[in-house]
């Protein structure tokens, strides 16, 4: 997994509540192996066209966006499935970071485990973000984990709060199953236990 | 089990699996079970094989394929060669892993939320996960089920443990009885609609009441499944006699002295009087007419004698843009009365409404009875055994007779994976979990109901009262 210490990029502004993980990434995608190359099809069926063309109105096919690094977005961002496709796909794109005022619990834990950093901020903050955002290839954010800060075009600091565990494992780039690992005798003894005290388990 | 503070069903759970407690408050979490299908899994096994690592505990892992299996001839291979390759990659992974893995040939094989509890490999308080959101099904017996990504289905696979932070207790309460007609996808299609498809967030929801222990084991899964569709990643109802008589003689349930015991522990789990809830949310579930969804989240209901709303009803900016941007996409102005809303297509079936309890609902409306002209309407049985057993009672017979398809176990078009979707501009009366845009096909547009619901809509060709329906 991939640091995530510093990240200066555009930020593409979705002000839409509640994007769930079909519109993040549709099932026809979802049928791969492999955790990469889901780029393409990242928020899809509003980014392309019946005919598969793109749709100029979608923020990503603008040219301010295509590069964004950073989704600016309303609302209980990533509610639905607990497919680990959609943040694949959204890094895939190159999104690293998210910005919403909260979050479907199983997307929030998922990109933690893809080096992308969710931040949840207030109502306000969010506004001031999108109008940024909405400023396109002007709209340059700097995301400081290390400080818990996002900075705007303007010099406009918002802080955000996150779990130490999280920002650690996120800063260093840590993948939980060595850290657990290490853990073997207390889960082997935990398992002696559980097979006196529950047997059918 | 006992400590002196009251505790409630999930923090007992919770208790009763705590491997360790990490520095920063987080636990080490045992899972008892753990359920695979093929979608969101073979990263994980691959990642296991990069590393060099076993699964931990095969005998605690299930797997079986249901999202891409078409629902079609399955004597006929699997034409879309992506799917094939995903099927064919879960077969691989089972093998080379030693898991138990229920192929699309086997009459176990079914959507991985029917299989689990069909089996008795779901069991009261268990802690249970799959790659699958809709695991809070689960928790109709009392146990803390929950869906998980793939790297953590790596890392059950590698551990048998996952990292977990506590959530928040919150009670629904579910009083009085159910009226002739109404059920439990109506009951928890209302407590989405109060509570909002976030206001679970963050929280496990334990529901209780007079209506939810009146619901058979079937109606509970209905209700738990759903809870992902209010933001909580899973739902519990404590075990009762009805949850043991369910178990009991399912081929992995325990049996003899290990039954008589579990059955002591499964006894205890219930809330203590007392206990805290950081949230309680109460439903009259007695004047609750059916329900049914008009816009693109679970939380837009209308009930079936209400209006469809208009965009003005909107309270802020953010709610109006909401309600337009789904009456557009739902192909509906605000104000309909839902009995005016036209369907073409039906779909009964899903981990939501799939079981046998479901079929039989639907066929009692559809009995000597024709599918409106325009309509295409499939019924998908939730497993290989549940089609058995309505093969058995003939319910197969009432719906060929009444113009449904009759289908092989799976997923279909609860997401439209395989072969079975909505064409753009659609609109479908299904019994399954979610109406986000293009869930079941591009631009296809999705009212959930209960499976009463659906099929008294494929017979008239628009939305009814079941109530009315004679």
């Amino acid at each position: 997994m991939d640091k995530f210490t510093v990240l200066t990029g555009v930020a593409a502004p979705l002000p839409i509540t509640n994007i769930d993980t079909d519109m993040i990434i549709p099932k026809q995608y979802l049928k791969t192996i492999a955790r990469t190359g889901l780029g393409k099809g990242l928020f899809s069926e509003m980014r392309y066209r019946e005919d598969g063309s793109e749709n100029p109105d979608f923020v990503l096919n603008q040219p301010a966006y295509r590069k964004a690094q950073i989704v600016v977005a309303e609302d209980n961002f990533g509610c639905g499935s607990s497919r680990e496709h959609a943040p694949w796909a959204l890094l895939d794109f190159g999104i690293r970071a998210i910005i919403s005022t909260s979050f479907a619990d199983i997307f929030y834990n998922n990109c933690f485990k893809n080096g992308i950093l969710p931040i949840k901020v207030s109502k306000e903050d969010l506004a001031k973000l999108m109008d940024d955002a909405q400023r396109g290839a002007n709209a340059t954010m700097t995301i400081d984990l290390a400080a818990q800060e996002v900075r705007g075009p303007d010099g406009g600091v918002v802080k955000f709060d996150i779990d130490p565990h999280r920002k650690h494992c996120l800063l260093e780039g840590l993948d939980d199953i060595g850290l657990t690992l290490v853990k073997a005798p207390k889960i082997g003894a935990f398992e002696s236990k559980i097979a006196q005290e529950r047997p059918w388990i | 089990m006992t400590t002196g503070k009251p505790r409630t069903l999930y923090d007992k759970i919770w208790d009763d699996h705590v491997v360790d407690i990490q520095p920063d408050g987080t636990a080490l979490l045992y899972i008892d079970r753990h359920l695979i299908h093929e979608v969101t899994s073979p990263q994980a096994f691959e990642g296991l094989r990069i590393a060099g690592r076993k699964v931990h505990a095969p005998a605690k892992t299930l797997a079986v394929v249901d999202h891409n299996v078409p629902t079609t001839d399955r004597s006929k291979p699997i034409e879309d060669p992506q799917s094939k390759a995903q099927v064919e990659q879960l077969a691989i992974n089972a093998a080379d892993f030693g898991v138990e893995y229920y192929n699309e040939h086997d009459r176990r094989q079914g959507v991985v939320h029917i299989v689990g509890p069909e089996q008795g490999f779901t069991l009261p308080g268990a802690t249970i996960v799959c790659g699958d959101s809709h695991t809070s099904t689960h928790g109709a017996f009392g146990a803390l089920a929950h869906g998980i990504g793939t790297s953590e289905v790596e890392h059950v696979l590698a551990t048998q443990t996952l990292i977990q932070a506590k959530a928040k207790n919150m009670l629904v309460k579910v009083n009085g009885k159910l009226g002739e007609g109404v059920t439990a996808k109506d009951i928890v299609l209302a407590i989405i609609g109060k509570i909002g498809t976030a206001g679970g967030t963050g929280y496990v929801i334990e529901y209780a009441g007079e209506a939810i222990e009146s619901l058979s084991m079937e109606g509970r899964m209905t209700v738990c499944n759903m809870s992902i569709e209010g933001g909580a990643r899973a739902g519990l109802i404590a075990p009762d006699e009805k949850t043991f008589a369910y178990l009991k003689d399912r081929p992995k349930a325990p049996t003899g002295e290990a039954w008589e015991r579990a059955i002591h522990y499964w006894s205890q789990l219930k809330s203590d009087p007392g206990a805290h809830y950081d949230a309680v949310v109460e439903l009259d579930a007695g004047n609750l007419p059916p329900v049914l969804t008009w816009g693109t989240s679970p939380e837009d209901v209308v009930t079936i004698d209400g209006l469809v709303p208009t965009v003005e009803s909107g309270k802020t900016e953010a709610q109006r843009a909401k309600i337009a941007r789904a009456l557009d996409y739902m192909g509906l102005k605000g104000g309909e009365k839902p009995t005016d809303i036209k369907i073409d297509r039906v779909f009964i079936g899903s981990c939501t409404n799939g079981r046998i309890e479901d079929l039989r609902a639907a066929a009692k409306i559809a009995e000597g009875k024709t599918v409106a002209a325009h309509v295409n309407a499939l019924v998908v049985p939730g497993s290989g055994l549940v089609k058995e057993q309505a093969e058995a009672e003939g319910l197969d017979k009432i719906f060929v007779a009444a113009g449904f398809e009759w289908r092989e176990p799976g997923c279909s078009m609860c997401l439209a994976m395989n072969p079975d979707r909505l064409a753009p501009g659609e609109r479908c009366a299904s019994t399954s979990n979610r109406n986000f845009e293009g869930r079941q096909g591009f631009k296809g547009r999705t009212h959930l109901v209960s499976p009463a619901m659906a099929a008294a809509a494929a017979i008239a060709g628009h939305f009814v009262d079941v109530r009315d329906v004679k």
